[in-house]
């Protein structure tokens, strides 16, 4: 219960969901979270519950001037920063490109890919003088392979997969790690969202050759890898948990 | 409380290397080991030093009767099967010109045959078990092309690829197939060539060798309850030797 002992990180898009997921691991391994999005409601409950070791902010991931703060909050709340978290996201509405708004695909790019070049932006400077750490951003299988209708957010997500690769090069030299996380699909509400009710069972079972969807647990648990020192030589690498939806 | 309690794995090549680490990992994690090897003396020492969860067979494994043979140990001394690691393998380096095809097929009778025969193989344990976990030892070679490692490569990029297609026909099963992908790590096998060593270290964005235990790390990730919904895919843990 010790895997992230005395370890500082901040995690977006945490007050539901696999960021939820995510910050209760970490700290359940001794990890010191900050927790940030926009459900604030959410996010102060699921800090509060979480004890001493978790804070929650307000924080759109959009904004400079919101991980100015949120790199702020955590330095001086926790005494450092090493590992960051890059979760929050949103799912585009699935539309064929002519019916796909120029302003929808801004928008999805803006939460999903300059939110992530904000993030590593910002805590960079903080990560750095704190010693070796690690970035964990999001992707998705939506950032391996095609689908019909999702042109935005597969976009998004091949970028963040760049983003990726190219900081993995960038803090090799400062003992900083940076992977991606590719989950297929996870029993959260974004994807019950994006699911008629009367469909839902029929999609559970073929989510995945696996049959089932994750649980947001069995993909916290990959970033609580990637986060501690049991991954020390694992970098700008891509890690898929999707039930083997990618491999056909 | 282990990570592995009241598992029961065989790790093949396990008697130094990747596999050594891998089997101290996992014994100490709560898992009985059946670890296997064609290197007797290391292995016979090094069950010994571990304890009764852990035994030593000999075991070539590009020979099926003793992949039924090992099941066999494995299921009467410590009960049915639920992790396999395939992670015996041999090197090569060379021009193909000089590479006799007597020499292929042996790199690939061991690196690429024994991962079939050791999936076909513990297939029945596993589903006697309700499901499992099966780790194929990669390679980095299995994703990229290198002058001078044409069986070498073959092989790996074979064990890639039957991954995947054994993860989809297992499915159904709850048995999940993942391959691993090293770099460069400090082992028997690549301390052996130092000219490769010398030539690969500096491209490392690392700045080093892997730990043999930062695989074992990752094997014992995949071999856990803590990825019940991981089959399929690639785990590459190369010091971002791939990423460029």
């Amino acid at each position: 219960m010790d895997r992230m002992k005395g370890r500082v990180a901040l995690i977006t898009g945490a007050a539901r969901g696999i960021g939820a997921a995510t910050a209760r691991r970490f700290v359940e391994e001794g990890a010191l979270v900050l927790l940030t999005d926009l459900l604030d409601a959410e996010g102060e409950a699921l800090a509060r519950s979480l004890g001493a070791n978790a804070r929650y902010l307000h924080h759109d991931v959009t904004r400079a001037e919101d991980w100015a703060r949120a790199t702020e909050t955590v330095t001086t709340a926790f005494g450092g920063l090493n590992v960051l978290v890059n979760n929050a996201g949103i799912l585009a509405a699935q539309t064929p490109i002519e019916q796909t708004e120029e302003s929808d695909f801004r928008r999805v790019m803006d939460v999903n890919v300059v939110s992530v070049f904000l993030g590593m932006k910002a805590a960079a400077p903080a990560m750095k003088a704190s010693g070796p750490g690690a970035i964990i951003n999001l992707s998705s299988v939506a950032g391996i392979i095609g689908t019909a209708n999702t042109a935005a957010y597969t976009a998004s997500k091949f970028a963040v997969r760049g983003l990726t690769k190219s900081l993995a090069m960038e803090l090799a030299e400062f003992g900083i790690r940076v992977n991606s996380v590719h989950p297929g699909y996870v029993d959260t509400k974004m994807i019950a969202d994006m699911i008629p009710a009367e469909h839902a069972e029929a999609f559970r079972s073929s989510a995945s050759p696996l049959g089932r969807l994750a649980r947001p647990i069995e993909i916290a648990n990959m970033v609580l890898f990637l986060a501690s020192e049991e991954s020390s030589y694992a970098t700008g690498s891509e890690f898929i948990v999707d039930g083997g939806f990618t491999c056909h | 409380m282990g990570k592995l309690d009241n598992k029961v794995a065989i790790v093949t090549g396990g008697s130094r290397g990747l596999g050594e680490a891998t089997v101290r990992l996992f014994a100490r994690e709560g898992a009985k080991v059946l670890l296997t090897d064609v290197l007797d003396v290391e292995g016979e020492a090094l069950a010994a030093a571990l304890g009764a969860n852990v035994r030593f067979m000999h075991h070539d494994v590009s020979k099926e009767a003793e992949w039924q043979s090992v099941v066999a140990a494995a299921e009467s001394a410590f009960g049915l099967v639920s992790v396999l690691v395939n992670n015996a393998g041999i090197a090569q380096s060379g021009p193909m010109e000089t590479l006799s095809e007597s020499e292929y097929s042996r790199v690939i009778a061991i690196n690429q045959t024994g991962v079939f025969l050791g999936m076909k193989s513990v297939l029945a344990s596993m589903r006697r078990t309700g499901g499992g976990s099966i780790i194929n030892v990669s390679s980095i070679y299995g994703l990229r092309g290198s002058p001078q490692t044409i069986a070498y490569t073959a092989s790996k990029f074979a064990v890639a690829g039957m991954t995947k297609a054994a993860a989809m026909e297992l499915a159904p099963d709850r048995i999940r197939v993942n391959s691993i992908h090293p770099g460069f790590f400090a082992t028997p096998m690549a301390l052996g060539n130092q000219a490769v060593v010398d030539t690969v270290l500096p491209l490392v964005p690392a700045g080093r060798l892997g730990d043999p235990d930062e695989i074992a790390q990752m094997a014992l990730l995949l071999a856990s309850d803590d990825m019940k919904y991981a089959t399929g895919a690639e785990f590459v843990v190369d010091g971002g030797f791939t990423t460029y």
